[in-house]
């Protein structure tokens, strides 16, 4: 179980979130000009990477702010955490 | 040909100390070049090649495994078997490898111990009722076979189930599937990668695939720790690792890699002679052979490749395996233990041909993938051959993420466990 | 019989306080202090249970939670009955009962003993080569297969005990206290660290309180003596907690760590009732210190399972600690010097030892000169080949050994002993440092696993750290406690120790025989039967790897899970398959360490506590009212209301002709409820629901569809505007959370610019719908100074309202398709509205309706219910609401997806009504319908997802989704059920009111 440490709140237990999948899949502003490859691509399609992944986290049992996170998958170490609507660090 | 098992073969070993058995199967070096590798040295892989072998005549082929053969979900799931299932292309998919389940031990010539204990599925609340009894019309009319049990009916077939009507979430009824069961999961890997090896196929251990080597549209080979083998079919059957091998080829899936939990207890004296399964407050309990409580607990909802996952699922499954199972909280956890699972939005599986030529996904199969596995092997074997799905498999293409056409078996209830 | 053993008191045991128990039903005394095994051993029993696989008599083999063989049932036949239990850990009780395991008759003649018998036939893996003929008859042969395995029974009551869970956070956590860890947590404490020492034993000190006092002194004191006073020490440090008897189970990430706390186990039965029994400590702990010392290995030669073979230090803490020898004619077996200290001690103690079987060629360490001044016999360069006695050993036989360790030669000698004391060196417990993701490196020199790159902040030190001796211990615990909790120094900085150390090594993983393998039963897994044969056996069979191994002969999976075995079945592999052992790795260490009680996992969550109740304000009203209840997410709500004795049809069929003939009030508070304020209120409704909002007046209701990105149906409800930006979303009772929690991510995430704010109030406000022909009159009498009038108070509109000055909000929407209003109160008075609506409905016979009626009389209109109808699959368009999908709108949640390929399809599942053509038969919900019942397989079409006799109709109605349904009005369709077929005619939803008359009636 993570110690995550919320942006907004600091070091909670693990519990207190629910994981919201990867970060900066940016919801497309004209739907309706995709193809549906694209749009399967928005809806379905996931880089699901091991190593160093961008991701969503909510503070569900908190204050229910969501927010994004630099983590390891392979080896589950967080990284970093950062607001949502921040800049994603580039490494 | 290799020596047959059988009580004989046991009995004239014997006499030789057992100083006589031969491999179960080779260890081979790669060779330059195979007409089809299969990538992951799992009980799908491994069942893969056997029916390419057998029933295609493809026997240049090899299945690579980074590690050990069936080290990853298939030796460590829960091991239920069953093909109740809601949907039309589940109930085919399922009920095809149900039935190879049925003579398995005797095709491949190793016992598979695949017990038809029945499993049993239990409703919690009114929703569950019709959901269930939706699910056992559709079995029966798609030749499975399923009947729903009442209350009573379901502490007749399972006396150590709690039904009391005061507990929290009251067993309301259940489903059961008498030709639905368990089997030796290390078992099912040993004995296809035995028969596979038989026929010449090649099982490559400790060889980790590290690049797929394109040529415009076309597969041309795996790059591996072992070196570069040269390939015009590559069929992925790496589970939680398919969309790393998919990244390699460039591909994106539409799956994500979740911790998955299961535990055993200590083994005792046999206690429960089925498979319970309850979606809605989460438990899953068998008893395998050994004496031990078989309990799956549940996903994470964060991708993770540690296979390990969080306590706090570990401890609602038990919370409900106490709620429905009062005597056996005094019983003590024995090992526990994680596996990443590959969960697609549909909770259905993908046994389908890629963008690029020659190479097959199959993957995908989330908590549920071991009851399918002979199934998934013979229709993977069929989709690489003729490089066309057989018709059992024509629904899990990949293409329905983009048509919209998705087999939601977790919207139906049946949540694949 | 019962010879007394006892050789001299001990301070650990306490001879004036005699503890009578049963073992197999016949009654021993034993003294306070005493262990299960220390009590039996000294009333000459060993042997104690029966292996696994081969029923062959087992004994006593260690003094700790490592035990393999001496495991027992407790208290069996009682609701505290536990199976599986090491004799070495139970502390003994008055009135404890005990008995051996799986044996039959009994454990002395056991049926079951047969197999060792046979055992030739069953090496490892056999059943996967047998048993496939017939087919048929596995499940026979599986009856026998699993009726002789297991070992204990499972209860079969439920348990009485209470068992709890605390989260402690500490600065420093100490695993074991042993002489490091005691040393660790104090320094730690008095440098200010907030520190837990944990140790799984009643007792702290370790192995050091009965270390030899002659060769192991610290500051001129023997070690046994210092560590005494340290641990008195212990009790005035403030910030140190301590925990005895408690067992750190797994060692997760993040340094989280998962301990059983064992409080009444050791208690007479008086004194366990309403304690708790068991309690688990979930530490978060900044810092992690690993003492968690080394256990004692056996040496695997031909038959080395018998009872009275045991661990050498067992031998020494039976007669040291408890005071207790083990045998009459007492034999050590060693590849190092510790046996010698054994044998010092029983020697010192009075006992009788024979001999010393060597495998070294010498040693010239200060203990093993001791042992040759006092005149035992030492047998250097031996091995032992064989050993007898089936229930108890008698004798041995041990051979020299060929310089290589490879073979024997000349000739057997035989020594008889009842007891033969086995030391193989030591296993560092790296268990807890490896399931925290850990790596090993593999020491050649001494053969051990030890920490290399830990995962987190942590350390290992002491002997799971691979130092064995004292004074090299001590010294690497000062540096290393210096550098990990930054201090200066600790206060045994630069103590005077003196210690042995040894000098003479000589490590063989499987000893040789005189026999050929094949003939022989050298153990490597006790507990399960697995042999250094049958490990052989597995790499000729073509198994590489560890796991393939350990998995096809069983090592290591006993319920010890392989902790005095798995390092020689490692070192076995390694020499038959000529390999490093550092390069064949370990198997996997899984948590716990050790079994961990279920009840003890789960905690006070049972029964009721098992998930949360959600009531309603009037929840007691209904309660009185003798309602029936369903649940519904977390929520009770009233199902139907019996009265006089009906059925639930009967009960049914009344509310539901009552809220159409007259009035009916339904307590609709389960609903969820958020609240959205803010200057895009509008906008934000126009993205999440299907259907256009802005031009929604204020004061005015509109129903909505809400999807998912997948373009399905995901939750539906009534949303109120309030004001200009103000907005009251209902949603459906169980989508509540789920709905709010998708809004605030579209909110936070995608949409940042929009300024709405969202709020749950859905435990904030009580609701009672009041419902049929007579609800304005009823309401009437309620609010009279509301004007009630259509056109001030038309169909989907609100108004703010006062009962008893009492602020209230009243919509009027409806769900049964009547003349309705739903009140929505502060929770806090929602039993003081019910009944006073009640109160005022009296005159017009207003009937308390549950969830069933309410079903039923949607259906009636063809009202959908989210879940029930719609099951994840399901478009706006399929269910026949496209009027809701705006065509003008841009974009909305789940738009896009409605123009894919397959949610096109004209032919898809479409909702629809059926009716049987026998109007009494009500199909039943979930059964399939067909439209050709001659084909083979028979092709679905859909199914029923509502079905209900309408009192108001009299005739059964339902709902159902079918294959381009919405083409078939009037078609004939079959469902066949199990013993019948039912013809049904596709209908119209709206089977009741199409025209919506009532609404306004």
């Amino acid at each position: 179980m993570f110690v995550i440490n919320c942006p907004y709140c600091g070091e909670r237990d693990q519990q207190e979130f629910k994981a919201g999948g990867e970060a900066h899949i940016e919801r497309p502003k004209q739907p309706t000009e995709l193809s549906d490859d694209e749009w399967a691509e928005y809806l379905f399609m996931r880089k699901n990477i091991k190593g160093v992944q961008f991701e969503r986290w909510n503070h569900a049992h908190g204050c229910r702010k969501w927010f994004n996170m630099v983590r390891d998958t392979s080896n589950d170490e967080i990284k970093l955490v950062y607001k949502m609507g921040e800049k994603p660090p580039l490494e | 040909m290799k020596n047959k098992y059988s009580v004989f073969s046991l009995i004239k070993n014997a006499f030789s100390y057992h100083e006589n058995w031969e491999k179960a199967w080779k260890d081979p070096t790669p060779k330059k070049e195979y007409d089809a590798v299969i990538v992951g040295g799992g009980g799908h892989g491994l069942a893969t090649a056997y029916y390419l072998a057998k029933k295609h005549d493809m026997k240049n082929i090899a299945v690579v495994e980074k590690g050990w053969i069936g080290g990853g979900n298939t030796g460590r799931n829960t091991t239920i078997i069953r093909s109740n299932y809601l949907w039309d292309a589940s109930a085919g998919l399922y009920d095809h490898a149900l039935k190879i389940w049925e003579g398995l031990s005797q095709e491949l010539n190793y016992n598979v111990m695949f017990s038809q204990r029945g499993v049993m599925n239990l409703a919690h609340n009114l929703q569950d009722v019709r959901d269930l009894k939706r699910r056992t019309h559709a079995n029966r009319l798609n030749g499975i076979d399923a009947v729903y049990l009442n209350t009573d009916e379901v502490k007749k077939f399972c006396p150590i189930i709690n039904t009391s009507p005061d507990i929290r979430y009251p067993v309301l009824g259940g489903t059961l599937q008498r030709r639905a069961g368990t089997a030796r999961h290390d078992a099912v890997a040993w004995g296809y990668a035995r028969g596979a090896d038989e026929m010449g196929v090649d099982i490559i251990q400790n060889c980790e695939v590290i690049g797929i080597k394109r040529n415009g549209d076309a597969v041309e080979g795996i790059e591996t720790t072992r070196g570069f083998i040269k390939t015009k079919k590559i069929g992925v059957v790496a589970a939680g690792h398919s969309s790393v091998i998919a990244n390699m080829a460039g591909l994106r899936l539409p799956l994500e890699s979740k911790p998955l939990q299961a535990l055993v207890s200590e083994p005792v004296k046999p206690i429960i002679d089925t498979v319970v399964m309850s979606n809605a407050v989460h438990a899953y309990v068998s008893q395998s052979d050994k004496g031990e409580l078989v309990i799956g607990a549940g996903t994470d909802d964060y991708v993770s490749y540690t296979q390990k996952g969080s306590h706090q699922i570990v401890e609602g499954t038990l919370n409900a395996i106490l709620e429905l199972y009062p005597i056996f909280s005094r019983m003590r956890m024995l090992r526990q233990w994680g596996g990443i699972v590959d969960i697609c939005p549909d909770a259905s599986p993908i046994l389908s041909k890629t963008s690029i030529k020659g190479l097959y996904f199959n993957c995908g199969w989330g908590t549920g993938g071991f009851k399918a596995t002979p199934g998934s092997g013979d229709l993977f074997a069929h989709t690489i051959a003729n490089d066309e799905p057989h018709k059992l498999n024509a629904a899990f293409n990949l293409n329905r993420f983009v048509s919209g056409d998705l087999v939601d078996e977790h919207g139906a209830a049946a949540v694949a466990h | 019989m019962s010879a007394n053993l006892r050789v001299k008191s001990s301070e650990y045991i306490d001879e004036t306080h005699r503890v009578s128990f049963k073992f197999n039903g016949k009654t021993y005394y034993g003294f306070k202090g005493d262990t299960l095994a220390s009590a039996l051993l000294a009333n000459d029993v060993h042997l104690v249970g029966r292996s696994f696989k081969y029923h062959r008599p087992r004994g006593i083999m260690t003094a700790g939670s490592e035990e393999p063989n001496a495991i027992v049932q407790v208290n069996d036949k009682t609701n505290r009955t536990e199976p599986n239990v090491r004799a070495t850990e139970v502390e003994i009780y008055e009135g404890l009962e005990a008995s051996s395991q799986n044996c039959w008759p009994n454990v002395n003649f056991d049926i079951g003993g047969i197999n060792n018998l046979i055992s030739p036939f069953l090496p490892a893996g056999f059943y996967y080569k047998t048993f496939m003929w017939p087919a048929s008859f596995w499940e026979k042969y599986e009856f026998f297969i699993r009726h002789s395995a297991g070992l204990g029974k499972s209860p079969s009551e439920k348990d009485p005990d209470i068992y709890d869970h605390r989260n402690i956070h500490c600065d420093v956590l100490v695993v074991g206290a042993g002489i490091s860890g005691i040393l660790a947590a104090k320094n730690a404490a008095k440098n200010n660290f907030k520190t837990l020492l944990i140790d799984e034993k009643n007792e702290l000190g370790g192995a050091t309180i009965y270390q030899n006092k002659e060769f192991n002194k610290i500051d001129n004191q023997s070690s046994s003596d210092w560590i005494k006073k340290e641990i008195n020490g212990l009790k005035n440090i403030s910030n140190l907690e301590i925990k005895t008897r408690t067992s750190v189970a797994a060692y997760h990430g993040y340094n989280y760590l998962l301990a059983r706390e064992n409080l009444t186990d050791h208690l007479e039965k008086k004194y366990k009732n309403n304690k708790v029994r068991q309690r688990l400590l979930k530490i978060r702990a900044k810092k992690v210190i690993l003492a968690t010392g080394a256990l004692e290995r056996p040496l695997i030669f031909n038959n080395n399972d018998r009872p009275g073979i045991m661990l050498s230090t067992a031998v020494k803490k039976y007669a040291d600690f408890f005071g207790v020898k083990c045998g009459e004619k007492n034999v050590f077996f060693t590849n190092n010097d510790s046996a010698y200290e054994s044998a010092l001690c029983l020697y010192n103690k009075g006992i009788k030892v024979d001999a010393i079987i060597d495998i070294r060629n010498n040693s010239n360490s200060k203990i093993v000169k001791a042992i040759e001044q006092v005149g035992i016999q030492i047998y250097w360069s031996h091995t032992v080949v064989d050993t007898n006695g089936y229930r108890r050993l008698n004798n041995i036989s041990i051979m020299k050994l060929s310089n290589d360790g490879m073979t024997v030669t000349g000739d057997r000698i035989n020594i008889s002993c009842d007891c033969l004391g086995v030391a193989g060196g030591w296993t560092p417990a790296v268990h807890l440092f490896t399931q925290s993701g850990g790596k090993l490196k593999f020491d050649e020199d001494n053969n051990v696993f030890l920490p290399n790159k830990y995962p987190s902040d942590q350390i290992s030190v002491g002997s799971c750290n691979g130092k064995f001796n004292l004074k090299e211990i001590i010294n690497e615990l000062s540096i290393k406690l210096k550098e990990f909790l930054k201090i200066s120094q600790t206060d045994f900085d630069n103590i005077a120790i003196e210690s042995e150390e040894e000098t003479s090594k000589r490590n063989i993983w499987l000893l040789p025989s005189d026999k050929a393998i094949g003939k022989t039963k050298p153990f490597v897994d006790y507990q399960n039967d697995a042999t250094a044969k049958d490990i052989k056996l597995a790499l000729r069979e073509g198994f590489r790897s560890i796991e393939h191994v350990k998995r096809y002969t069983t090592t290591g999976m006993g319920t010890d899970q392989g902790k005095l075995g798995n390092m020689h079945a490692l070192g076995i592999i390694a020499d038959t398959a000529g390999v490093k052992m550092g390069e064949l790795g370990t198997t996997t260490f899984r948590p716990p360490y050790t079994p961990l009680t279920f009840g003890t996992i789960v905690g006070r969550n049972v029964g009721e506590f098992f998930d949360i109740f959600r009531r309603t304000a009037m929840n007691d009203w209904h309660i009185e009212k003798k309602a029936k209840f369903e649940n519904v997410g977390q929520w009770k709500r009233s199902w139907y209301y019996p009265i006089n004795g009906e059925t639930m049809h009967q009960a049914v069929q009344r509310e539901s002709k009552a809220a159409r003939e007259s009035a009916g009030i339904l307590d609709a508070s389960t609903l969820g409820k958020i609240d959205i304020q803010g200057s895009d209120a509008s906008e934000f409704l126009n993205r999440v629901y299907t259907n256009a909002w802005s031009k929604l007046a204020i004061g005015k209701c509109r129903y909505g569809l809400m999807l998912n990105e997948d373009g399905m149906v995901y939750d539906d409800g009534v949303t109120t505007r309030l004001g200009e930006n103000h907005y009251l979303m209902t949603t459906t009772t169980g989508g509540a959370a789920n709905v709010l929690g998708k809004l605030e991510d579209y909110l936070q995430t995608e949409w940042p610019e929009l300024d709405v704010y969202l709020t749950s109030v859905t435990d904030h406000y009580a609701t009672a719908s009041v419902c049929g022909p007579n609800s304005k009159k009823i309401l009437k009498k309620i609010i009279p100074d509301l004007d009630l009038s259509d056109e001030n108070f038309p169909h989907m509109s609100f108004k703010e309202a006062k009962i008893n000055n009492i602020k209230c909000r009243v919509m009027r929407i409806s769900f049964t398709g009547e003349h309705s209003y739903e009140i929505n109160i502060q929770a806090s008075f929602g039993k003081a509205l019910w009944e006073k609506c009640i109160e005022a409905g009296k005159e017009y016979n207003i009937t308390p309706y549950g969830t069933e009626s309410m079903h039923l009389l949607r259906a009636e209109k063809g009202f959908i219910i989210v879940g029930q109808d719609t099951d994840g699959t399901m478009t706006p368009v399929d269910l026949q609401m496209d009027w809701i999908v705006s065509k003008k709108k841009y974009d909305f949640i789940g738009k896009r997806s409605l123009y894919r390929s397959d949610t096109m399809r004209e032919d898809r599942k479409q909702l629809v009504g059926l009716l049987t053509d026998d109007p009494n038969i009500i199909l039943e919900e979930g059964a399939q319908i067909v439209s050709e019942l001659n084909q083979n397989p028979i092709q679905m079409l859909g199914h029923i997802t509502s079905s209900y006799f309408s009192p108001n109709l009299n005739k059964s109605i339902a709902l159902a989704v079918v294959k381009g349904g919405k083409d078939m009005m009037g078609k004939k369709l079959f469902i066949p059920m199990e013993d019948k077929i039912i013809s049904v005619t596709v209908a119209n939803p709206v089977f009741f009111d199409e025209e919506n008359k009532r609404l306004n009636a």
